[in-house]
């Protein structure tokens, strides 16, 4: 703490008159640096995805063409050609990221399909748990943890504590499996599957979210059915994220409670309920919803587990078809859009960040 | 600690600890972790440490007796398939007719070594990467940090499933997959400590003396970075047990007929009108798991400084 204290006395005096205008300069320095390291991260995710790959044994010509057109040399060459497969690896690699960048991600093998269209249908499916979920995580996590912070050492706080180590302690394919058995086989109080009933019709795409698109649409009966399809698969997959917020919103708010101000609060006579909400929670929200942002991309990861279970038509559930099948362009690009979802959702959280709090852009 | 924590929380499940560790590098010094260590609580008075601590070793115990205490043969099949638990096989049998509980048992064989086996490949991976970079800085600290960056770019189980895809569907694979994605954060916490520890007085009078930089590095700096790394080694075990059995329910992992618990969650997965398939091998990997994160948040509790504030006021 004292080398930040340090370091905020020092800025402060080195920041003379023109202070505002120095601090938005420094705003679009942070944002720019902040910019090009992950414009340079996703290209090191392409040049790793694209290295993995060429561990893998196997003919992509013949993977991708079938039995009709391996047969016919020219289409052979023409494929080779379209992908750099003819040229040595370093020319191969910049010939994918310049289909890449002009939208290009290759064949799947399994579909037959661009990667591209396979990815812009299943990526708003997991958009769409990956949202319920973390929303379910932060109102339930938050909340129970602020409970935890200001019980702590009493019994709801051991409880607690048990409650969130467990979640975070928990396989997310076996508290789905075990849900599953038990929330739809067993009482059938929950759909098993699926993002929709299977004689409901999923309403006219605008942004691929069911839930979204039906409330767009006015359709009610199937928003409503969209988000009884949601709840059983977006909870086993916020288990995981309600341990993690648990766990960071009590050390974040017992560490703001140390705080001198919170003790002038108290001594001024207001209420604990006040002092809590108003001077503990709100800075200690910052720090978690920058928490919500990473955790939001744990999501996607267990996103894989979870819809091969609850056959969620989603980005994880083709992922894992993917690896198993070894279809190399449908991995590379689960990988690129992942990994860009990622870098992008830090950049977010850094840039929130670097706006909230000076002290960060300035170091 | 917000750049830190942002930049290195992509590890996902290690976000916390990554936390941590940016904690660790604004200026909680090995002294101020042994000072923190006397104020609070020490780890093993604490209840759910000393719980966690007996359920590793009973597994300890099942895994190196698993011969004797199994019941019958993992891999031994059975006419009576697909059984409910009974006086004969008190977890049921599969659907090859094995027995679920000795399966279970052997499985422990399988997954504690091979945890402890990749903790300690990302910890020493990342441990030689985090301190030459952080020791000599410049180019070789630019290429390995950035190098982190990139893994921690991907989610886990993503890369992980990609490292063993490419290498093919086998345990080892699947080890070496779990290695790559973690040793990011070994390397971040490392490359702090070691560079808040190489200007210090007594590194800077060693050089002076004549020292080596790999002296100065394995006699001067290596005792105060070795404390925090075995700390969050021991909070990972968890995690890697996650990781690895959940590769193994993916089919990338241990291949049939291998009892791995993650793998029996699988064939649950199959038949999962028949619960104790899937059920009990699941419960064997949140014990070892939630034991090892009891283990570690009583650790982390009596070592953070940050919560042992709060707790003194």
């Amino acid at each position: 703490m004292s080398s930040a204290e340090k370091r905020t006395t020092t800025t402060t005096a080195a920041v003379p008159v023109s202070r505002k205008r120095a601090r938005h300069g420094d705003l679009w320095k942070f944002l720019g640096k902040r910019l090009g390291i992950g414009v340079l991260l996703v290209f090191g995710v392409m040049l790793v995805s694209f290295l993995l790959t060429q561990r893998v044994p196997g003919d992509p010509a013949a993977a991708n063409l079938g039995q009709q057109a391996i047969e016919d040399p020219a289409a052979v060459a023409a494929f080779r050609a379209k992908y750099g497969l003819d040229k040595p690896l370093p020319v191969q690699f910049l010939t994918y990221v310049w289909n890449v960048l002009h939208g290009d991600l290759g064949l799947s093998q399994q579909s037959h399909r661009p990667v591209s269209t396979d990815l812009a249908e299943y990526v708003p499916a997991t958009f769409e748990l990956a949202i319920f979920a973390i929303v379910l995580s932060l109102l339930i996590g938050v909340t129970f943890g602020v409970l935890a912070a200001v019980t702590r050492d009493r019994w709801p706080d051991q409880v607690l504590r048990v409650v969130s180590l467990g979640g975070v302690s928990m396989p997310t394919f076996w508290i789905a499996l075990m849900a599953f058995y038990l929330l739809f086989f067993k009482w059938g109080i929950l759909p098993g599957g699926g993002r929709l009933d299977p004689t409901q019709t999923p309403p006219d795409h605008i942004t691929g979210m069911y839930t979204v698109d039906a409330l767009l649409h006015g359709q009610w009966s199937l928003f409503g059915s969209a988000l009884y399809h949601l709840v059983l698969p977006g909870l086993v997959l916020a288990t995981y994220t309600i341990g993690l917020l648990l766990r960071f919103t009590r050390a974040s708010v017992l560490e703001i409670l140390g705080n001198d101000y919170v003790r002038a609060a108290r001594a001024k006579g207001l209420p604990e309920r006040v002092v809590v909400m108003r001077h503990v929670l709100r800075p200690a929200l910052v720090s978690i919803i920058t928490v919500a942002g990473v955790a939001f991309g744990s999501l996607l990861s267990g996103a894989v587990l979870v819809e091969s279970i609850f056959s969620w038509p989603g980005l994880g559930a083709y992922a894992y078809l993917s690896a198993i099948n070894l279809d190399l362009p449908a991995i590379m690009g689960v990988s690129l859009v992942v990994a860009v979802v990622y870098i992008g959702l830090n950049l977010l959280v850094d840039v929130l960040y670097g706006v909230i709090d000076p002290r960060i852009r300035l170091s | 600690m917000g750049v830190d924590l942002a930049l290195e929380g992509p590890a996902g499940a290690s976000g916390l600890l990554a936390g941590d560790a940016a904690g660790d590098q604004r200026g909680n010094l090995p002294g101020d972790l042994q000072a923190a260590k006397k104020r609070s609580s020490l780890p093993w008075r604490q209840p759910l440490a000393i719980v966690g601590m007996v359920v590793v070793l009973a597994w300890i115990v099942v895994a190196i007796f698993a011969p004797l205490i199994a019941p019958s043969d993992p891999l031994a099949q059975d006419f009576v398939q697909l059984k409910a638990p009974s006086a004969e096989h008190w977890l049921g049998t599969d659907e090859l007719g094995r027995d679920v509980l000795s399966r279970i048992i052997y499985g422990a064989r399988v997954s504690l070594p091979l945890a402890v086996l990749l903790v300690l490949g990302a910890m020493i991976f990342g441990t030689i990467l985090g301190s030459l970079a952080g020791f000599f800085g410049g180019w070789v600290d630019a290429v390995g940090m950035r190098l982190a960056d990139i893994v921690f770019a991907f989610p886990g189980i993503i890369l992980a499933m990609a490292v063993a895809a490419a290498l093919g569907p086998e345990l080892l694979n699947a080890v070496l997959a779990v290695i790559v994605v973690s040793w990011p954060a070994y390397a971040r916490l490392v490359r702090g400590l070691v560079l808040s520890a190489r200007g210090s007085q007594y590194v800077i009078a060693s050089r002076l003396l004549g020292a080596s930089p790999l002296r100065a590095l394995v006699v001067d700096i290596r005792p105060n970075v070795l404390g925090p790394i075995l700390v969050m080694a021991s909070l990972d075990v968890g995690n890697a047990v996650l990781l690895l059995s959940g590769l193994s329910f993916l089919g990338l992992g241990a291949q049939p007929p291998t009892a791995e618990w993650g793998a029996m969650v699988a064939a649950g997965a199959q038949n999962f009108d028949k619960w104790w398939i899937g059920l009990f091998p699941g419960l064997a990997i949140l014990t070892v798991v939630l034991a090892f994160n009891f283990i570690g948040d009583s650790l982390r509790d009596a070592l953070d400084p940050r919560t042992a504030k709060a707790l003194r006021d």
